[in-house]
């Protein structure tokens, strides 16, 4: 079905990622983080209960599913700030499972969030500098003598402003970040996290709340990483999106992984378009008409 | 290295506790009559014979002081104001087979034109009567068990405030003291009969809750000023209301009528009718408030707003209405709780309700912030293991076990007892 | 008549007073919590017992020099640190709030409680541990200054330590708040979860900045009583109450908000005071009492917190930019 023939605008796919079916589950050639039967219980609510999952090294991989499906659940419990309850994951094939969040961050695994975390009474070049790894100066007892740090700051900056630059950011760069648009949080969150050179980018719906004409470019920024060789694994919502650069989707609904595949084909997995219409869509259909639309909308969106 | 100074510090610590025990410790007859100009003063003597070491504890208007009488068996005390002072000798000092005769071995104290006060206790021949220990446990219990309840009524108020806007509010002390001040006005200087005066006391501490959020707290909400600033609005506000409370009352303190009621013995038990009816009126109100927050709309929009107030209101909800009433409902708990702790401790006084503000906060905590279950969960065991505690800790260290508690219950479970963890992300 | 001379020279001395110094560096420390790396600490109070009675003690108990003397001090404000730190730094920021007041009010009342009145002379606290610090002064004996400002060898010595003291302690703070580390201490007030998602543990740096700023408190705590004696009812909650007053005064994330903060609030005090007992005494004000014209400072403090907070959050020293943003 894939090939490698795409015209030279549209985003090169990586494919032959997977080994055998392509269904939830599935193993990768080369996976860049393997999760084993990882499950989170808020009261009596199984937010996340995903049995096997491996991301694939050097692709582009989308999370989608319905609200509330635990993608942002799943990014906490991958990313060390929430404990699960059951389940282990390697990184690296290192394990990961009981790390604290900054170690996870350290070893090259860097997530934003879904909802913007900009630093906002910092400038828009000191959230950035927050980012790079392994500063001297971050030692107290080294921080008292600039003579330590000066040098690796400078350099810092340089590469700071040339990633600002990419995002369009660079006129800001002494502005606090608070001042910024919600659209262009997202940019320096993301931008922040490039500092660190992580090999695994974790985006919480990156897209949500850039206007169209961002968004394109930071498409291009995302695919920019896969080039570099970084592996990115994304929250999205936008289907258009998703089909356009993502390499390997991964759906969940109520905690588990529904589906997996390549990005044409997930959407017509009947689990998909079950997940997104809800168990039981033909008992409610018809009685709610707003939400009636609304799966109309989904199913539409799925198929085109 | 700093450590084995602070370990020296500690042994110093420990040691001289058991010094206590084995040997008397250094005499000191006088007590801040450097530092302060007023000074009360006494001689301890039984049958023409002065008693040396017998521990005589100094409290009011704010302070606390301990002495130790001489061997001429005298002591003084400075204090810092011409105020009333409560003056208790602790009979357990006293030699084997003499008790406080009459009186009582709690006197107030209060000053009159001179800058000295002289207070004595009437000694005589006598047992006392050693209380078993099982005996005393349930005495404290019984005790703890009225604290926790009074404790509730404050907590369960500012645990609702604390959920609906999370504003962790500083003045609640001063809220407290509002009912408590309100129903000795009406009671002692306007003569009302006691039970008028509570009810028109929380009545009043009900529209004091509902001024302080239309005057202050609703126009900063709206202002879109921050938590954290807020809190600090709170103890601003709690500062400033404090002191003007003493300007109006004096540092003094007043007994509301009834106080000193005598009591009674049931079983192991002693207790007055003040005791056991504040254990009724707090029991009855705790049922009523959870009926309200269980049963009735208001309550459950209430309990709404306390878990998601953007959700709340997105769903129809009238927040600010919401808010309303937990600031009302709020004031007069508060209120209440202030008149029962008037009687608890006994006596009302400008700053009675920061005295257990912390023990107010502590439950809050050890329930877990914002439920109001947990509030009165985590009060009674507050108020349980203030009174217990004293069954081993000195009783000027009471409220440090309590505290401890907290801390602990923080490390094991941080998110309180009924609290749940946040979302991140 | 009121002796306006008087009012005033009494406010002016305030102005280099140690307790004026003092008071600024426990709220630069409090600066360094809350300010920067917005931790609400409350046991403010709590650190500079540990001072004051780690300083008195281990000189009056154990005959220790000044040197390990300030070393107890400051050995035992570590230890409070981390015994505070350990249980609330991972948890939200109000129940480090209540856990320090908690824990300071603990520590009053361990110096307050007869139990240990052979070390800590409980309610009357301790006196008589100076003789090491006075030693150590080069200052010849006799009188100097001028007007208002004129005192003798020992409390000139101790003037200039304090302040100097007070000066260092600037210095260091402004040089790690614009280094890598106060950045992240910053980050930190701002958004924690931010500022662990890019590798930094953050756990730890709060316990530095708690440990630092308690030590700030604790220096301030010697500071405070090498002009008075150890009372155990001077570290009460309204000492840390004040000491927020005066960071918000000057301005909760600068440098010099707290030292002027401080000479600001101090010498508005006393002038305050001063006047107002006068005019009590004049008959300028018949209906009320000294001792009331006493409370009325304490009213006057809270008020100025509430308006400070809510018409100046960035206080006098603060940063207009800031302002805008500030929640
Ligand atoms: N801290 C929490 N406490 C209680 N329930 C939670 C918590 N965090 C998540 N949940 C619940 O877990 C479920 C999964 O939430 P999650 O945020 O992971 O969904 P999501 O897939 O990211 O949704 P969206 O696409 O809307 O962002 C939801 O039902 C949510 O209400
Ligand atoms: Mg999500």
């Amino acid at each position: 079905m894939s090939n490698n023939t795409v015209p030279s605008n549209k985003p090169v796919k990586s494919t032959d990622l997977h080994i055998g079916e392509a269904e939830p589950g599935c193993k990768k050639r080369d996976p860049i983080l393997v999760a084993d039967g990882v499950s989170r219980t808020f009261g009596g609510l199984k937010a996340v209960d995903v049995d096997h999952v491996e991301i694939p090294r050097g692709a582009i991989t989308a999370l989608i599913g319905p609200n509330g499906a635990g993608k942002t659940t799943l990014f906490n419990l991958l990313t060390g700030f929430d404990k699960p309850d059951t389940g282990s994951w390697t990184f690296e094939g290192r394990p990961l499972s009981g790390m604290p969040a900054f170690k996870v961050a350290r070893m090259g695994q860097v997530r934003t969030f879904q909802l913007t975390k900009a630093l906002g009474l910092l400038t828009v070049m000191d959230n950035m500098l927050l980012g790079a790894k392994g500063q001297a100066g971050e030692n107290l007892f080294r921080a008292i003598f600039p003579f330590f740090w000066a040098k690796q700051e400078e350099a810092n900056r340089v590469q700071a402003l040339d990633i600002l630059e990419r995002f369009k950011l660079d006129t800001k760069k002494d502005d606090y970040a608070a001042s910024l648009s919600g659209g262009q949080r997202k940019l320096l969150e993301m931008a922040r996290a490039l500092m660190s050179e992580p090999s695994l980018v974790m985006l919480d719906e990156p897209m949500a709340g850039v206007n169209p004409a961002l968004t394109q470019s930071l498409l291009d920024h995302i695919l920019n990483l896969k080039a570099e060789g970084m592996t990115v694994l994304f929250v999205e919502h936008d289907m258009h999106m998703v089909r356009h650069i993502a390499d390997w989707v991964i759906v969940m609904a109520e905690g588990r992984v529904v589906a997996e595949g390549d990005p044409h084909e997930v959407m017509r997995n009947p689990a998909v378009i079950d997940a997104y219409l809800g168990q039981h869509h033909d008992e409610d259909l018809g009685e709610d008409p707003a939400a009636e639309t609304e799966r109309v909308e989904a199913i539409k969106e799925l198929l085109d | 290295m700093l450590v084995i100074f602070f370990g020296l510090l500690f042994a110093a610590l420990t040691m001289s506790t058991f010094a206590t025990v084995s040997a008397s410790p250094a005499h000191a007859d006088e007590v801040g009559t450097d530092e302060y100009e007023f000074v009360l003063t006494g001689n301890v003597q039984f049958d023409q014979k002065p008693l040396d070491n017998v521990l005589i504890t100094v409290e009011g208007a704010g302070y606390e002081a301990s002495v130790e009488t001489g061997a001429d068996g005298k002591w003084k005390v400075g204090v810092p104001e011409k105020a009333a002072y409560t003056v208790t000798l602790d009979e357990e000092t006293l030699p084997e087979g003499v008790v406080v005769a009459k009186g009582g071995s709690v006197i107030e104290a209060e000053f009159a034109l001179t800058k000295v006060k002289s207070v004595n206790f009437f000694l005589g021949e006598g047992t006392r009567t050693t209380v078993s220990f099982f005996d005393q446990f349930i005495n404290r219990f019984v005790n703890g068990l009225n604290f926790g309840l009074l404790l509730a009524l404050a907590a369960i108020g500012l645990s609702l405030i604390f959920g609906t806007t999370g504003l962790s509010n500083f003045a609640h002390a001063e809220m407290i003291t509002f009912g408590a001040l309100m129903s000795l006005l009406f009671s002692v200087t306007l003569g009302l009969p006691i039970w008028l005066a509570i009810i028109i006391a929380v009545a009043l501490s009900a529209g004091f809750g509902w001024s302080l959020d239309a005057v202050i707290w609703k126009p900063l909400r709206r202002k879109g000023v921050g938590l954290i600033p807020l809190m600090i609005v709170s103890i601003g506000l709690s500062l400033a209301l404090r002191y003007l409370f003493q300007i109006f009352v004096g540092g003094g303190t007043s007994q509301l009528p009834g106080s000193g009621l005598a009591d009674m013995q049931l079983g192991p038990i002693r207790l007055s009718m003040i005791d056991v009816a504040s254990m009724g009126i707090s029991i009855v109100v705790l049922l009523a408030v959870s009926y309200f927050l269980l049963r009735t709309r208001i309550g459950k929009a209430t309990r709404a707003v306390s878990d998601n107030p953007s959700l709340a209101s997105a769903s129809g909800i009238d927040v600010d209405g919401v808010i309303r009433i937990v600031w009302v409902l709020g004031g007069a708990l508060a209120g209440l709780s202030g008149i029962l702790w008037a009687y608890f401790r006994p006596g009302v006084s400008w700053d009675m309700g920061f005295q257990i503000l912390l023990l107010v906060f502590a439950a809050v905590t050890l329930g877990g912030l914002g439920t109001a279950f947990g509030a009165l969960i985590g009060s009674i065991i507050v108020g349980l293991f203030v009174e217990l505690s004293t069954l081993l800790l000195p009783s000027d260290l009471k409220y440090v076990g309590a505290l401890v508690v907290l801390i602990l219950v923080l490390l094991l479970r941080p998110q309180g007892i009924l609290g749940r963890k946040e979302r991140i992300g | 008549m009121i002796d306006w001379g008087a009012i005033f020279s009494n406010a002016a001395v305030e102005l280099i007073s140690p307790t004026t110094a003092a008071y600024a560096l426990a709220a630069l420390g409090l600066a360094i919590h809350f300010g920067y790396t917005g931790l609400l600490n409350f046991g403010q109070a709590g650190f500079m017992a540990l001072g004051a009675y780690g300083f008195a003690i281990s000189t009056l108990s154990f005959g220790f020099p000044v040197w390990g003397a300030v070393l107890v001090g400051v050995g035992a404000s570590v230890v409070f640190a981390l015994v505070l730190g350990i249980p609330t730094l991972r948890l939200r920021a109000d129940y480090l709030a209540i856990v320090t007041i908690a824990a300071a009010e603990i520590v009053r009342l361990l110096f307050t409680t007869n139990t240990f009145q052979s070390i800590t002379g409980s309610a009357n606290g301790l006196s008589g541990y100076k003789g090491g610090f006075a030693g150590l002064n080069p200052i010849p004996e006799g009188r100097y200054g001028f007007g208002p400002f004129e005192y003798n060898e020992y409390d000139w010595w101790l003037r200039i330590v304090a302040w100097s003291i007070v000066a260092l302690a600037c210095l260091f703070t402004w040089q790690i708040m614009r280094s890598p580390w106060g950045r992240v201490i910053k980050g930190i007030r701002e958004d924690e979860d931010a500022v662990r998602a890019l590798g930094k543990n953050v756990y730890s740096y709060k316990m530095q900045s708690l440990i630092l700023g308690g030590v700030f408190g604790t220096i301030a705590g010697m500071i405070f009583v090498l002009p008075r004696a150890v009372v155990p009812s001077n570290y009460q909650t309204s000492l840390t109450f004040f000491i927020y007053a005066i960071l918000l005064l000057g301005g909760a994330s600068t440098i010099l908000g707290p030292v002027i903060g401080s000479m600001v609030f101090w010498v508005l005090l006393s002038f305050f005071s001063g006047f107002i007992a006068r005019a009590v005494e004049a008959g300028w004000i018949p209906f009320i009492t000294s001792i009331q014209a006493g409370q009325l400072r304490f009213i006057l403090v809270g008020v100025a917190i509430m308006l400070i907070v809510i018409f100046r959050p960035q206080g006098i020293f603060g940063n207009k930019k800031e302002l805008a943003f500030v929640k």
